[in-house]
């Protein structure tokens, strides 16, 4: 599904990532970890085509095509969601607005017909009680006044609705209490399916009890220095990243 | 960075091809000679049939003009007009103001279909009774550089006692009406602008809405610059007696043209006891190019009076043409707890200067009012908010609640908010809210990310920033903004 092979890049010419390799098959949860300043959230906007980040090597391949070479709306066409560290308002535009606008913008992209006010309001109302959010979310305006746990619960009702083949998680767990970290955990793991993969990036292993990783792998200077079995992340948890951070010194 | 830079380059490609109605309709013409004297404004007053009084008024306000100089106050930039290089009167030929919709050129027809106005009218203006047409509740007057084209609906209107014709025909018919209120709002020695339309105004709609009626339609009128060196000088007057209401709306384009064309509009509302006045404009004159070469200048001055109590009168106005926009639609809020609102998107793209706002009059008990000023600003042009909220001594209790949105698109672009507030009464209470934003490159990403394009994620923005004005629109006309919009700002980011 998403094969990253020597990714580099950089931000106003100072290197982030450093060759990163990494394979996610179809069907899997895959977790990257590492500390602050590590590149994680880098490698995240660069999969979804962030303008400010430059690509200085490497391909990306995403179900056999070049992923780099497409514009951020063409990957979230070709199923690739990122679920924002800091999700964005947008003053005056009502979230239910927003995502049929999203939703039929990439149905167009797949010549499948457009939904109208009716019949999305129906799905995304099955997804908001699948996800325990009250209705009231949709009509809001997108990320306005909402609280950080709302915002997060906010993206994962997006990918929900969205239903993107690859979900990138940029610390959506950050900032959550135990219960919206489950409700977000849930919300992944409702999405499993045989062709959807996720790219998990946290700090703590909290959130991997709840949503239960493939792989993990762990991310220094912009390189992915170990790579395990969701034991890796309990070990983390236990012993910090000092040892790793010496073993890469 | 790079999503802005790419879309002012953008923006420097679209607008020359942007403009969908700079079409130019050829018709012959009926011009006065250039420029402006005396002889000039007899010779508008014996076309348009005028009684005496009606050429003194003229004259008088031509006496008045002369003595006066443009203002200089707006931010607002361009070289000096010559009012002699001007025709202050051009009428499609043959028939001046037809007395019979099916008397109408056939040209003409063809213009309004490819504006597409609700002239439903292309069956009625080809000879059909109006009142035999359904499924419009619009009625609609149309005016073409000097006059009165078409006027639709009057029979069903006249049966409410509603009376909506080309003021010049009210001049004619219903002359006690248009003397008790003509320049009564607007004085003819007002401002600069509102002197000169006064001397030369040739056409523009007249509206009566008698005591207790609810006017059955929407009115509308549609104003259209077609003749070269032409400025354009309406005239509008809407009176609602006590417990009335009507909902009147104003659109008008231009063809596109490499010099600059003068438009110099009155707009008089008058709202008695109860009576509300809901007044709407999507202005899409000519902008210019690019470059900022050509686009109307338009100077106009709108102005309602709150007479009786309880009254009620409401601008709404969607901005996006011209190349020069002065404009400040006003309420003088006289009647006990009258309320006068304005709200507005104005909308910089280019090199255009908007210069616009309102200003609120507050002399009775209880009065209050409510401003919402959105200004979009994108490209090289200048977009400022200017508005005046005076409390006089006898306004008691008055309020006012003025809110001020910037949105900036791109970094050459300019937001400017001048508020004046004066407050003669101490329980009166004003309160000024102002904010200035830029589409940030991360809202961009956010919605390209979650699939839409550049252009419609800007869309979505700006209508969202403009939500609160346009849902105050009539829905149909709501509609056509919100696309109008979308072409305004075309390119301008993605």
């Amino acid at each position: 599904m998403l094969d990253i092979r020597g990714l580099a890049a950089s931000i106003y010419d100072k290197p982030i990532l450093n060759g990163i390799d990494l394979t996610v098959p179809p069907g899997e949860v895959h977790a990257v970890m590492g500390p602050n300043g590590a590149g994680k959230s880098t490698l995240g906007y660069v999969l979804s085509g962030r303008e400010d980040y430059e690509v200085t090597a490497g391909t990306v391949t995403f179900n056999g095509t070049d992923l780099l070479a497409m514009e951020p709306e063409q990957r979230a066409a070709a199923g690739v969601f990122l679920a924002f560290q800091a999700p964005i308002e947008l003053p005056g535009v009502n979230n239910a607005n927003f995502l049929r606008t999203a939703l039929n913008a990439i149905r167009r992209a797949h010549s499948e017909p457009e939904l109208d006010a009716v019949q999305f309001l129906k799905l995304a109302r099955a997804e908001t009680k699948r996800l325990a959010m009250p209705d009231d979310m949709l009509k809001r305006n997108v990320n306005v006044g909402f609280s950080g746990g709302e915002k997060k619960r906010n993206e994962v009702l997006q990918m929900a609705i969205l239903r993107p083949k690859l979900a990138i998680l940029d610390e959506t767990d950050s900032g959550l209490d135990i219960d919206a970290l489950k409700i977000v955990a849930e919300g992944v793991n409702a999405q499993r399916r045989p062709d959807f993969s996720a790219l998990v990036i946290t700090h703590h292993q909290r959130l991997l009890d709840y949503l239960v990783p493939n792989r993990v792998h762990v991310l220094l200077n912009g390189r992915i220095v170990r790579s395990g079995g969701p034991e890796l992340a309990k070990e983390l948890e236990k012993s910090g990243y000092a040892n790793l951070i010496a073993e890469a010194a | 960075m790079a999503a802005v830079t790419e879309t002012l380059d953008t923006v420097q490609s679209v607008t020359q091809s942007g403009y969908k109605w700079g079409f130019e309709t050829s018709i012959e013409m009926d011009f006065a000679p250039k420029g402006l004297n005396e002889d000039i404004i007899r010779l508008i007053s014996a076309r348009k049939e005028e009684p005496e009084w009606m050429l003194e008024w003229r004259l008088k306000a031509y006496a008045a003009w002369l003595k006066m100089e443009e203002p200089q106050w707006a931010r607002v930039d361009h070289p000096p007009i010559d009012y002699q290089d001007l025709h202050y009167y051009a009428a499609p030929k043959k028939k001046a103001g037809p007395k019979s919709l099916d008397e109408v050129d056939p040209e003409l027809l063809k213009m309004y279909e490819k504006l597409g106005i609700p002239l439903k009218e292309r069956a009625i203006l080809a000879g059909v009774d109006p009142d035999t047409v359904e499924n419009t509740q619009i009625a609609v007057d149309a005016v073409f550089d000097s006059v009165s084209v078409a006027t639709t609906f009057q029979t069903t209107l006249r049966k409410a006692g509603v009376i909506f014709c080309p003021i010049s025909e009210a001049v004619r018919e219903h002359p006690d009406l248009v003397k008790q209120y003509l320049g009564t709002v607007v004085p003819t020695g007002d401002n600069f602008f509102a002197a000169l339309n006064s001397a030369v105004f040739t056409d523009g709609s007249f509206v009566f809405i008698p005591k207790g009626v609810r006017c059955p339609m929407e009115l509308s009128t549609y104003f259209r610059i077609n003749a070269r060196n032409t400025g354009q000088f309406e005239r509008t007057l809407i009176i609602a007696e006590a417990g009335s209401h009507v909902s009147y709306l104003e659109g008008c384009t231009a063809p596109q043209r490499d010099e600059n064309q003068l438009h110099a509009a009155v707009v008089e509302l008058v709202a008695m006891d109860d009576a509300q006045i809901k007044y709407s404009t999507v202005q899409n004159w000519y902008p210019g190019d690019s470059n900022g070469k050509g686009g109307i200048y338009n100077f106009v001055t709108k102005r309602g009076a709150c007479r009786g109590a309880r009254s009620k009168i409401s601008w709404t106005q969607v901005e996006t043409g011209s190349a020069i926009t002065w404009k400040y639609p006003s309420c003088v809020l006289h009647g006990e707890d009258s309320v006068g609102e304005f709200y507005s998107v104005a909308v910089t793209n280019n090199h255009q200067q908007a210069d616009t706002g309102t200003k609120m009059i507050h002399i009775g008990k209880g009065s209050s009012s409510t401003i919402i000023s959105k200004g979009i600003s994108a490209g090289h042009s200048n977009n400022t908010y200017r508005g005046l909220v005076r409390m006089l001594p006898s306004a008691s209790n008055a309020r006012n609640f003025t809110q001020c949105d910037s949105l900036l698109i791109g970094d050459q672009c300019g937001a400017h908010t001048v508020p004046y507030i004066e407050s003669r009464n101490l329980t009166a209470k004003v309160e000024h809210e102002a904010t200035t934003s830029k589409i940030a490159d991360d809202q961009l990403f956010y919605c390209r990310q979650r699939g839409l394009s550049e252009e419609d994620a800007v869309s979505l923005i700006v209508n969202g920033f403009c939500k609160d004005v346009l849902k105050q629109l009539p829905m149909e006309f709501a509609v056509e903004a919100q696309k109008l919009l979308a072409v305004s700002l075309e390119g301008s980011v993605g």
